[in-house]
């Protein structure tokens, strides 16, 4: 009898538990989320269209692509701002190669493999010498666009094979959904059942809320961290190619500032920028509230500053909003 | 001995190492005049990493230093666009404000929102750089639309030396006092060396976030006024990507990351590294497609080195107590 009732207590409490993590951020975001399509389509007429919605998943699914790996790298308590420059990297490679008369597959292989390698230059560094990440990828964020700008200078490569257009403007058969959109869905749902359903999940947290404890249990940290710097590398060749085959094009500034975005997109979605806490639902739900609302203000002609500062506010607001209710909330009485 | 184990020391021998070896190739390096030019390039970079180093040794970094340098630029330089009769010592006045008004903003987000300072500032970076572009509406202020006693401020020569050396020396100075010999300026070392005690011994962690923050914008202000001066011109794109190379002075000047230590000293010659770096490529005719990798590798080079020879240190001091 105690037993059944013990063990229905536990369950009682894990039941509270996860309802109060629901309670938290993610029906909070999925509320702005609502609030967002609701203004946009009385905005503008345009906004709930299937065919628009489904073609402005295409400007923002490279940074949701690398904003999955960021997860990662950000609950195990780093950070990386060198995606943006790995993707100029990666695009350069892909043109040059492109302009030897290399083949789509063989570009493909040539993007992903330079975003594996930088990304684990990154994570070897940071690993090998115990050099905070924001150090080290704030050097290779430079190294890695000046490689780049060495490369090219002041030109661009635009001469791409047909075929390897499709990889960033194809869309699945008949169908109007892209392949990106479906690429990155796949994607979510790889790194979502890794770091929820896995034991490699359970040690990023483990990483994240203590690293020195997570040693001693017996994790391999570094080996963990490298393995996740040389995977968002390897997403940031992936994001590149997805990328330099929807514009067609490679200059040394492609991607610039999107770093700051991605990370934005991340911290927005609930990952504590101090390590050891997030949820892949969180940050996939706040990558299409940042991509629609964009696409909302572009529909009424707000220029992109103006969604900077928007954005920059949202990101401001959504940090703030915890402390603040903690404050406006009575204190419990024990 | 203890000399050659400063770091510091080990920057400036590197210096000095770069500058002999640019002017074996290039005699017109050594010339004085090209100094003074290095020191004039370097001075709003090396006043900025000063604010920069201040909010670093706290433990917290400063991202939105280019946007806030661009938002006082600009407004300053369309005031004196509007309203030529505003004298150049009000102007410099009102930029400082605006700065100290950016930075507060920046210093109650951190302080009392408590929100980690790299979000914070990441957010405020994209408000700045953004109102800019409201503030300008996407055009330019450029040198015959400002006054000339605005044009000419940082080039006019104040003692021999002109007024943008000068005022970046003056800055390095009050903080070299500030940080070193006030009993403020040691509670910021403190607070970054360890957070949770120096609340035992009762410093006011929030009082000295919100300071931090808050004389790194007034600096960062006063800094947006001698960029659009010297350059003559403001933008909405001026001075991005400007926070990395004070991070990068920062870092090559031996300040640790993760906050608790950093010479101003160091900073200073980790600026003026930079601005020899820029000097010498474009002495010895490199492209300046080159300047960017060049910087990272000298931020890796840096960090790396840095950190290996701190471990060092520490293994002899373990070895010596033994």
């Amino acid at each position: 009898m105690d037993k059944e009732n013990g063990i229905l207590d536990i369950k009682k409490t894990q039941k509270v538990y996860l309802l109060d993590i629901l309670w938290q951020w993610e029906v909070t975001l999925l509320f702005i989320f609502f609030i967002i399509i609701i203004i946009n389509s009385n905005l503008s007429p345009y906004f709930l269209d299937y065919t628009n919605l489904m073609n402005t998943t295409f400007n923002f699914m490279e940074k949701a692509i690398i904003a999955l790996p960021m997860i990662f790298v950000i609950i195990c308590g780093d950070i990386d701002i060198s995606v943006a420059s790995i993707i100029a990297l990666s695009s350069v490679f892909m043109g040059m190669a492109s302009h030897a008369g290399v083949n789509t597959f063989g570009l493909v292989a040539i993007g992903l493999f330079a975003g594996l390698v930088a990304g684990f230059l990154n994570g070897f560094v940071i690993t090998k010498f115990g050099i905070p990440a924001i150090a080290v990828t704030l050097g290779s964020m430079s190294l890695f666009r000046g490689i780049a700008y060495v490369i090219l200078g002041d030109k661009a490569f635009t001469k791409y094979p047909s075929s390897f257009a499709y990889f960033g403007q194809g869309y699945i058969g008949n169908t109007m959904i892209p392949f990106e959109l479906v690429l990155f869905l796949i994607l979510a749902i790889i790194f979502g059942v890794v770091l929820h359903r896995t034991t490699m999940g359970r040690k990023v947290f483990a990483i994240g809320n203590n690293s020195t404890t997570a040693s001693f249990s017996g994790i391999p940290v570094n080996r963990i961290r490298l393995i996740i710097f040389t995977v968002t590398g390897l997403c940031s060749g992936l994001a590149s190619i997805l990328l330099t085959s929807r514009i067609g094009s490679t200059r040394p500034n492609i991607a610039s500032g999107w770093e700051l975005e991605i990370i934005t997109t991340v911290v927005l979605g609930g990952v504590a920028i101090t390590g050891g806490k997030g949820n892949i639902f969180g940050v996939v739900i706040s990558i299409f509230i940042i991509g629609f609302l964009k696409f909302g203000m572009g529909l009424i002609n707000v220029p992109g500053k103006v969604m900077t500062i928007i954005i920059g506010f949202l990101l401001v607001l959504a940090i703030m909003l915890p402390e603040l209710l903690k404050r406006l909330k009575p204190k419990k009485k024990y | 001995m203890e000399l050659f184990k400063k770091r510091e020391f080990n920057l400036f021998v590197f210096i000095l190492f770069i500058i002999f070896g640019v002017s074996l190739r290039t005699p017109n390096f050594l010339n004085i005049n090209n100094f003074v030019d290095i020191l004039n390039d370097t001075a709003i970079l090396t006043m900025v990493a000063i604010g920069q180093l201040m909010i670093i040794v706290t433990g917290g970094i400063d991202l939105s230093v280019g946007s806030g340098l661009a938002l006082t630029g600009m407004s300053v330089a369309l005031l004196n666009q509007y309203h030529p009769e505003i004298p150049i010592f009000m102007i410099i006045l009102i930029s400082i404000t605006i700065g100290l008004l950016l930075g507060s903003i920046n210093g109650l987000l951190v302080s009392q929102a408590k929100i980690p300072p790299i979000i914070t500032t990441l957010g405020t970076m994209s408000m700045y750089r953004g109102l800019v572009f409201v503030l300008c509406k996407g055009t330019w202020v450029s040198a015959h639309e400002m006054t000339e006693a605005f044009r000419e401020f940082p080039r006019r020569s104040f003692l021999g030396i002109s007024n943008l050396i000068f005022i970046s020396i003056l800055i390095a100075i009050l903080f070299l006092i500030f940080l070193n010999l006030t009993k403020t300026g040691r509670e910021i070392y403190g607070v970054g060396g360890n957070k949770i005690a120096s609340q035992y011994v009762g410093i006011n962690l929030k009082k000295i976030y919100y300071l931090v923050f808050t004389l790194g914008g007034g600096i960062t202000g006063l800094a947006g006024f001698l960029w659009v001066t010297r350059y003559a011109s403001a933008q909405s794109e001026t001075a991005i990507g400007f926070e990395l190379q004070t991070i990068a002075a920062c870092v090559i000047g031996g300040v640790s990351i993760t906050g608790g230590s950093g010479p101003i000293i160091g900073v200073m010659l980790g600026a003026f590294f930079i601005g020899i770096v820029y000097n010498a490529l474009t002495m010895i005719n490199v492209s300046p497609f080159w300047q960017m990798a060049i910087q990272g590798f000298i931020i890796l080079f840096a960090i790396i080195i840095n950190t290996v020879m701190d471990k060092r240190n520490q293994q002899l001091r373990l070895r010596r107590r033994i």
